[in-house]
């Protein structure tokens, strides 16, 4: 099957390449390219004001993001994903290596940083670090997919995630540390971890949190830093710090809320126009989408998401292999996990933790990473139907 | 178990399926939470949001409305606007740590050119008192620093520069006494719905004087406008949302004339004093001064406490203390008019009842002697005041003190206004007191005084001495009524409200006078020792008015003040005695004789009143009354 694939591959290029376009998962293309479109509309209509005198700054480097991400996409679309497998290691090293290299480059400018400064963009570690992660922990965990029901399975998957998301959170970067831990739980569930183990896991999650935001300050140890707790919980009462975290989080609650129905449209919306909205290219994007374009707007982005995050769950059963369903798992993790925390935040349900909306948010880093991922599904895809129909069945589509 | 390989696999196990429904149910639940979440906010409290967002960002400002000006008879501006910058911090955009907001502040203040400290004290205590108004910083701001302040809005969050009418007034320190004061309405005063109608907290009202009397007309109404301000407190002024203009207020017109006022007042000069100038028939004050006298424009801006502690300090004559109206003082031989209407209508003399003046009485051992010791013979009351005789009239106190009650004079001075509010439209006036038997008993009961009431008090007070408090104001109006036959006039300042164009809007009209029945008959005798007193050999004040061309009656007084004060000088004269026309008093509480100090005051005044042109007198003769 493999060498039939192959061999097709070996007669001519041209045929295999076009044969593999094909195969991507339209929907899964539509979905981000739908977002990415939103995402560019939305900004451009929210920074004009932001960079006096380049009305289009954010705008022109959001499209060429996207368009250096589609293209990466589309490559990685081409690409066998199940080869990524023997590069565990080295995955793992340039995961640890690049969050060490901001260390020293931050240490080096005395700052902490988040990012590697490149010629043309801020290149941030963390964010290309959640792909790299689920490259390799789901690697590492078909390694010992006989022993799944061994704990220490399940202890030594968690602690390779755990490295480098503690050095994350340190950074500071919280969301992306969680991010990574949402990954790992879900790639280890979907691989089929005993429940009992997840119970555990809940117990020290829920002892972790009681020391970090209880137990050590009171001895005056510092996890977090104060502004992260603050943040983590302001959206249990707003109003108590209405100067701070609060007020992002009031001012967003309240662009979102006046966008009613059919929103104000671009020229009326005075949160964003007038700066009230914080970050409003950035973190809170879809509180700008709320106000603009009122309930219509945030359902249609919402509904593309969850014609990705389907796409993602469907692309994980139809794997030709376990090593595709465990990234399809932690893909769609990353997913679900950066959507839920960015849009409940802007909405008040969920705590201030500085996750971007994957797609709609303006960031180099942070599109083209999640192209990568969009990439890494449609090879995903591609290969399934390849073996599918070199087996001669048929996928239902 | 799970897979037999790791790497193809023919289908998909159930347990996978399982765990990736779950997974998708769990998905499914969170968009649903996030669906919900989206409907309440948007489609059920939409409007509410709506509105806050709103509220974020338009501010409404108040446009200050100038206030009408103040002109004299004539026209002449006596009170104008002057536009001025007052630079405001708003609470709402200001740094909510203290220390912040000290940072800001002491930066404002130092450009500004104001010490920090007493800045941030005002600014905060602003704050406590009104947390959601905008705290003034500086009232009057130099147009440099306005322009510097405008062109870095950012550095300076939360700061307002608001165009704000100050009262200017440009004869500086004439008349400075009628027009008072114009400060930010207090709590207190909100609460008279009637009285300030329409007015807000931060607005600015007349608290003193003619701009309190009048405040109802020469208050405008203040515009709006909404603008929009950004996350940073930047204001967009060029292009508000809605506005409403500031509707001036109107114009009050005063009976004061300008000239006479500048003339009264250069006239007493530095001394203390005061003067009275009044129609005799209708009570309209046509000049009204206090000395020492003092710059009003002072209280445009937020006056500073050394200025105010200055401008009310005994050793510099109290300049804020209104003399005219607030002041009572003995008035001497002023009051022998009082004291002849008493003695006429309580039946002691006829206007031809001779009484011997030997120079001094004896009366309970107690010598009372004429000034200067001299002996005027057998008089009557024509006679008595024209040389201003004291025996005469101690022989009146002593035989008021004998009759009825013993209140026969001060029964006549209330009746004739002394003693009692004239209800002149200046707020704060004094009453002054007529001394009675009841009044001294009762200080004496309260060991406030070392003796009672004895008959010496009410020959005393015949004369004008003693324990009498009289302030000019009262004065004139005691002359007024007895001059004009009987009306007990109502001094009044306000003459008419008009429009900017000068269009009458409304005319007040005279107050009704107070009836005083005064017989003609002794009218005419009073009013011919008057004359005499002015005019004929002998006269008091004759040697004063010598070669002065308008015909007037007056009255010298002396008032002493003991403990080797110098005397107080006082004059009150009628001019035009057969038609009366104007009544004029002045006094100078360190003047010495009547003669010598306030009779020339009130001849330049007259000379004034008049147009007349005047040299004054040949000779200051040394007249003693």
């Amino acid at each position: 099957m493999e060498a039939s694939a192959f061999g097709t591959a070996v007669k001519g290029f041209r045929d295999e390449s076009a044969a593999r376009i094909v195969r991507i998962d339209v929907l899964l293309l539509l979905a981000v390219l739908g977002l990415m479109a939103c995402s560019i509309y939305t900004i451009g209509s929210a920074t004009q004001d932001d960079i006096p005198g380049d009305p289009d700054y954010y705008v022109i480097r959001q499209a060429v993001y996207a368009a250096v991400g589609i293209c990466l996409m589309l490559l990685l679309a081409r690409f066998d994903y199940s080869r990524l497998r023997e590069m565990k290691l080295g995955l793992y090293g340039i995961l640890l290596g690049s969050i060490v290299l901001v260390y020293l480059l931050g240490a080096a400018a005395r700052g902490s940083k988040r990012w590697i400064e490149l010629p043309f963009f801020r290149f941030q570690p963390s964010e290309l670090g959640k792909v790299l992660l689920i490259l390799a922990l789901s690697a590492f965990l078909i390694d010992r997919i006989r022993r799944l029901q061994d704990r220490e399975t399940t202890s030594r998957i968690m602690l390779l995630a755990l490295v480098p998301a503690i050095m994350v959170v340190a950074q500071p970067d919280l969301g992306s540390g969680l991010v990574y831990l949402a990954v790992v739980v879900t790639i280890l569930f979907v691989a089929g971890t005993p429940w009992p183990h997840f119970a555990a896991l809940g117990g020290i999650a829920a002892a972790a949190v009681t020391i970090v935001l209880a137990a050590a300050p009171a001895v005056g140890v510092t996890v977090l830093h104060d502004y992260q707790v603050d943040r983590l919980t302001a959206f249990i009462n707003p109003s108590d710090d209405p100067q701070e975290q609060g007020y992002q989080l009031n001012q967003s609650i309240t662009a979102i809320g006046s966008g009613q129905k059919t929103g104000r449209g671009p020229d009326d919306a005075t949160q964003t126009k007038l700066d009230f909205l914080p970050e409003h290219h950035t973190d809170f994007v879809f509180a700008v989408v709320g106000e603009e374009f009122g309930f219509a707007g945030a359902a249609l982005v919402l509904s593309l998401f969850a014609l990705l995050i389907w796409r993602a769950l469907r692309i994980m059963t139809m794997a030709k292999n376990l090593y595709g369903s465990l990234l399809a798992a932690g893909i769609c993790a990353m997913f679900m996990f950066q959507v839920f925390v960015n849009v409940g935040m802007t909405v008040g349900i969920m705590p201030i933790t500085g996750v971007p909306l994957p797609l709609m948010s303006y960031g180099g880093s942070s599109v083209l990473v999640t192209f990568l991922a969009v990439g890494l599904l449609q090879s995903i895809h591609v290969q399934a139907r390849e073996t599918a129909a070199a087996k001669g069945r048929e996928l239902i589509v | 178990m799970m897979y037999l390989d790791s790497g193809n696999r023919p289908a998909i196990t159930p347990q996978l399926a399982f765990r990736v429904a779950v997974i998708g149910g769990f998905a499914l639940v969170m968009f649903a939470v996030i669906f919900f979440r989206l409907w309440y906010l948007q489609i059920l409290s939409g409007d509410k949001y709506l509105a806050d967002a709103n509220n974020n960002r338009v501010r409404e400002i108040k446009v200050q409305a100038p206030r009408g000006e103040i002109l004299d008879r004539e026209g002449n501006v006596l009170v104008d606007n002057r536009v001025g910058h007052a630079v405001k911090v708003d609470p709402d955009d200001l740094p909510g740590a203290e220390r912040e907001r000290g940072v800001l502040l002491t930066r404002l203040a130092k450009t500004l050119g104001e010490r920090p400290r007493v800045v941030i004290r005002d600014v905060e205590q602003q704050i406590r008192i009104q947390p959601f108004l905008p705290a003034t910083v500086k009232q009057d701001v130099a147009d440099d620093a306005v322009a510097y302040l405008l062109e870095r809005q950012a550095d300076f969050p939360g700061i307002e520069i608001e165009q704000v009418f100050l009262r200017s007034y440009p004869h500086e320190e004439v008349g400075a006494h009628l027009f008072g004061t114009v400060g930010e309405v207090t709590e207190d005063q909100l609460k008279d719905k009637t009285r300030y109608r329409g007015v807000t907290l931060g607005d600015r009202v007349g608290q003193s004087g003619i701009e309190y009397s009048y405040d109802r007309f020469l208050r405008g109404e203040n515009g709006k406008r909404r603008i929009q301000v950004d996350a940073f407190g930047i204001r967009n002024e060029e292009d508000p949302l809605h506005k409403t203009d500031a509707v001036q207020g109107r114009n009050l017109r005063l009976g004061i004339d300008l000239d006479v006022q500048r003339v009264g007042q250069e006239a007493l000069g530095s001394s203390r004093g005061a003067f009275v100038v009044m129609h005799a028939k209708t009570g309209e004050v046509v000049a009204l001064g206090s000395s020492p006298s003092f710059d009003p424009n002072i209280f445009a801006k937020i006056i500073r406490a050394r200025d105010l502690r200055q401008l009310s300090s005994e050793a510099n004559g109290k300049p804020l203390f209104n003399r005219a109206t607030q002041a009572g003082y003995p008035t001497g031989s002023t009051f022998k008019l009082i004291t002849s209407v008493a003695a006429l209508e309580g039946g002691l003399i006829t206007p031809d009842t001779p009484l011997f003046d030997g120079g001094s009485l004896q009366v309970g051992g107690v010598t009372f002697k004429n000034a200067g010791g001299v002996s005027h013979g057998s008089l009557a009351l024509r006679q008595a005041l024209t040389v201003s005789s004291d025996v005469f009239f101690y022989r009146l106190g002593l035989a008021a003190n004998n009759k009825g009650d013993g209140l026969l004079i001060q029964d006549w001075a209330r009746r004739l206004g002394i003693g009692r509010l004239t209800g002149i439209d200046l707020p704060a006036e004094g009453a002054g007191l007529v001394p009675t038997p009841e009044w001294r008993n009762e200080l004496f009961k309260q060991k406030l005084t070392d003796r009672p009431w004895s008959v010496g008090d009410n020959i005393n007070l015949a004369i004008g001495q003693g324990d009498l408090s009289v302030t000019p104001l009262q004065l004139a109006v005691a002359y007024a009524t007895v001059a004009n036959g009987g009306n007990a006039v109502k001094p009044h300042l306000g003459k008419r409200i008009e429009d900017a164009a000068g269009r009458v809007l409304q005319e007040f009209e005279t107050p009704a006078p107070r009836k005083v029945d005064i017989d003609p008959a002794y009218r005419e005798a009073i009013m011919d020792g008057l004359v005499g007193a002015a005019n004929a050999p002998g006269g008091t004040s004759t040697a004063v008015f010598s070669g002065f061309n308008i015909p007037i009656a007056g009255k010298t007084g002396t008032a002493e003040k003991g403990l080797g004060r110098p005397d107080q000088s006082w004059y009150a004269a009628i001019t035009y005695p057969e038609d009366p026309q104007y009544v004029v008093v002045a006094t100078d509480e360190a003047g010495g004789f009547g003669a010598e100090r306030a009779a020339p005051i009130v001849r330049q005044i007259i000379a004034a009143l008049y147009d007349a042109k005047d040299d004054g007198p040949e000779t200051t003769g040394r007249v003693v009354d």
